[in-house]
């Protein structure tokens, strides 16, 4: 039997999931429970003791949430991936495992606003430094680096322009560096970019944005690559050393390339404790099934009116990659070919109050503080999710306070133009 | 052969067809690796022999520790090396002189030695390197999902409800080859490092 390389829609709809063995249920089961009961005493010692596979309790693992994560580490082209209760929560789990007090990492100056905070303010409090770099000076990424870097932080599709970053030569900094680097792929969804492919090491998502897809759960997920030599240098200590809440295991030793995702999930969420509901975990891969569908279309529209609107009299400016124009554009076509996303912003001439004026005139787009749903979505960063950069970190992330994001939806196009016609006009 | 991957039909035949497997260098300690993977493969219906001169006199899990692999009276289908790569080519010559021959030599995760292999090969031995049976078992029949790891494979097929000492089904249909993923590729340019600068 030859092993045949399934295309993306086939993982979308089949990695990890499995029919049911008692039932027969061909739909992934929720697995509505804190729980599994043990065989006997030695069962229970293996699992403890990381022996054999399988379920203690749903802080730790949970059958329907290993669907989820069997497929999105199927879909990034990684080796293993560990969900959590949301995108933040992923990203303290991975950092938790690769920073000590007093260690830094580098982290591009243009991410999700909610990012920047964590990053400054939260993992600050743990002793935990963040060193800022410019993804569009990559050279920014390598003067940064210090005996105390341990990672490097970048978004494939930056929140909220939707500028692209240079994954390749970002990775290049990092690999001289000796550090892994951490892309968060959230606006891209594997279906657009695999930052594997172009050097990542770890992969995370929100899952509540476009992989979820519909709105209704929160998520998120880290995907192991399994291409980061742990124990090289002994930076890593978690991962190379013995481990004494385990009896002095060696995670890399013992689980060799996907050591991270078990170094995340048998520390980072064991003791951290941010686990995901079974229940989002099935909405989740739910949505997943028709990834690949929703997010060409969210794509093909988010260019269908980024055109519209660069040729509106009202519009100052349209930051899209998807267009022609933009200083993106070959970067987008390079990592992002079949579509570059759907999260966009855009200027008014009116400045700030034409801005205001748009959000409350729109009646198919809904003013809220998300993206990556089947609606379509409207913001004005500077005064929600920005809110609380000051005014220079505003316009370095893309969040002026002219600027209009909207997240498209999978409506049709023609009544999302006709929706934001009207509101401009009003 | 060339062993910087494998693909799931080699792994999958060599794991549905040995039944003795005779482990060098098994430790009694219960946080050590070959431990886990000695009482795995018990676990899943193997019929397995530890071997440590050091623990002579004692058993593990029920089986008493032998000296060495000439001390094997019943034929052994597979032998895995659970020690460095600089301890293998002794392993190996011993491995050569049994009769009959193992059908499959394998060495554990991290450990690859390409002379002994061609060696190993030349006999008519199927080698595995570099890899871990209980990994490659429990990714095969997807059991190994419970973790959160990507078993490469898909099944459409009702699976049986895993009991203790069950053997699991590992004919699942396999996504692509090992050197379709970035772990794979990077396993294969560190050994291609470790070659140039050797
Ligand atoms: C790019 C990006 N990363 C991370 C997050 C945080 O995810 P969550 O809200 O699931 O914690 C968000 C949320 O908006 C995001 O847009």
């Amino acid at each position: 039997m030859n092993d045949r390389i399934p295309g993306f829609g086939t993982l979308a709809v089949h990695a990890g999931a499995q029919p049911d063995p008692t039932t027969g249920a061909r739909a992934t089961p929720i697995y509505q429970t804190t729980s599994f009961v043990f065989n006997d005493a030695d069962h229970a010692a293996s699992l403890f003791g990381l022996q054999s596979f399988g379920n203690i309790y749903t802080r730790i693992t949970n059958p329907t949430t290993a669907v989820l994560e069997e497929r999105v580490a199927a879909l990034e082209g990684g080796t293993a991936a560990l969900a959590v209760a949301s995108g933040h929560a992923a990203q303290l789990v991975v950092f938790q495992q690769l920073l000590q007090p007093g260690d830094e990492f580098i982290a591009s100056r243009k991410l999700y606003g909610g990012s920047i905070n964590q990053f400054s303010h939260a993992f600050k409090s743990f002793g935990w430094n963040v060193v800022w770099a410019d993804p569009d000076d990559i050279p920014s990424f390598e003067r940064a680096v210090t005996a105390k870097t341990k990672a490097i932080f970048i978004e494939s599709i930056a929140n909220p322009a939707g500028s692209i970053t240079d994954i390749e030569a970002v990775a290049a900094v990092a690999r001289k560096a000796g550090v892994p680097l951490i892309v968060d792929n959230t606006l891209a969804t594997p279906y657009l970019i695999k930052p594997i492919d172009h050097g990542a090491d770890i992969v995370v998502h929100s899952l509540t944005k476009f992989l979820g897809g519909h709105g209704n759960s929160l998520g998120g997920i880290i995907v192991d690559a399994g291409t980061f030599d742990w124990s090289k240098d002994n930076k890593y200590p978690v991962l190379s050393e013995p481990r004494p809440e385990y009896h002095g295991i060696k995670l890399q030793e013992t689980f060799g390339n996907f050591a991270f995702a078990i170094a995340c999930r048998v520390l980072g969420l064991r003791d951290l404790g941010p686990a995901l509901s079974p229940f989002n975990a099935f909405l989740i891969q739910t949505g997943i099934e028709t990834l690949p569908l929703r997010m060409q279309k969210h794509s093909d529209n988010a260019k269908a009116i980024a055109e519209w609107l660069s040729a509106h009299p009202k519009v100052a400016a349209v930051n899209y990659s998807g267009l022609s124009d933009n200083r993106y554009h070959t970067l987008a076509r390079k990592y992002a070919p079949k579509g570059a996303g759907a999260v966009f912003t855009f200027s008014l001439k009116g400045g700030y109050d034409a801005g205001v004026s748009l959000v409350s005139n729109l009646k198919l787009f809904s003013h809220l503080a998300n993206v990556g749903d089947t609606r379509s979505l409207v913001i004005h960063p500077a005064s929600t999710t920005h809110s609380q950069l000051d005014d220079d970190a505003k316009t370095r992330s893309g969040a002026g306070p002219d600027v209009v994001r909207l997240s498209v939806g999978i409506e049709d196009k023609e009544d999302l133009i006709a929706d934001l016609e009207q509101a401009l006009n009003a | 052969m060339s062993h910087d991957s494998y693909n799931d039909a080699y792994i999958r035949e060599i794991l549905n067809t040995v039944k003795t497997v005779a482990m060098v260098g098994a430790s009694p300690q219960n946080v050590r690796p070959s431990y886990f993977v000695f009482k795995y493969l018990a676990e899943r219906g193997y019929d397995m022999i530890p071997i440590n001169p050091g623990q002579v006199g004692k058993s593990l899990l029920g089986k008493p520790f032998v000296t060495s692999l000439q001390e094997i009276t019943r034929p052994i289908d597979m032998v895995d090396i659970f020690r460095s790569a600089e301890h293998v080519m002794p392993i190996v010559d011993i491995i050569l002189t049994l009769n009959p021959l193992p059908k499959v030599v394998w060495m554990q995760l991290g450990v690859r030695h390409d002379e002994a292999a061609a060696k190993l090969e030349a006999a008519g031995i199927k080698v595995v390197m570099n890899r871990c049976p209980k990994i490659e078992y429990g990714r095969l029949s997807s059991e190994i999902q419970w973790m959160g790891v990507n078993s490469r494979t898909l099944s459409s097929k009702r699976a049986p409800i895993p009991t203790q000492g069950m053997r699991l089904s590992l004919n699942r249909s396999s996504v692509g080859g090992g050197s379709t993923t970035a772990a794979d590729r990077v396993a294969q340019l560190n050994n291609k490092d470790k070659n140039d600068t050797a």
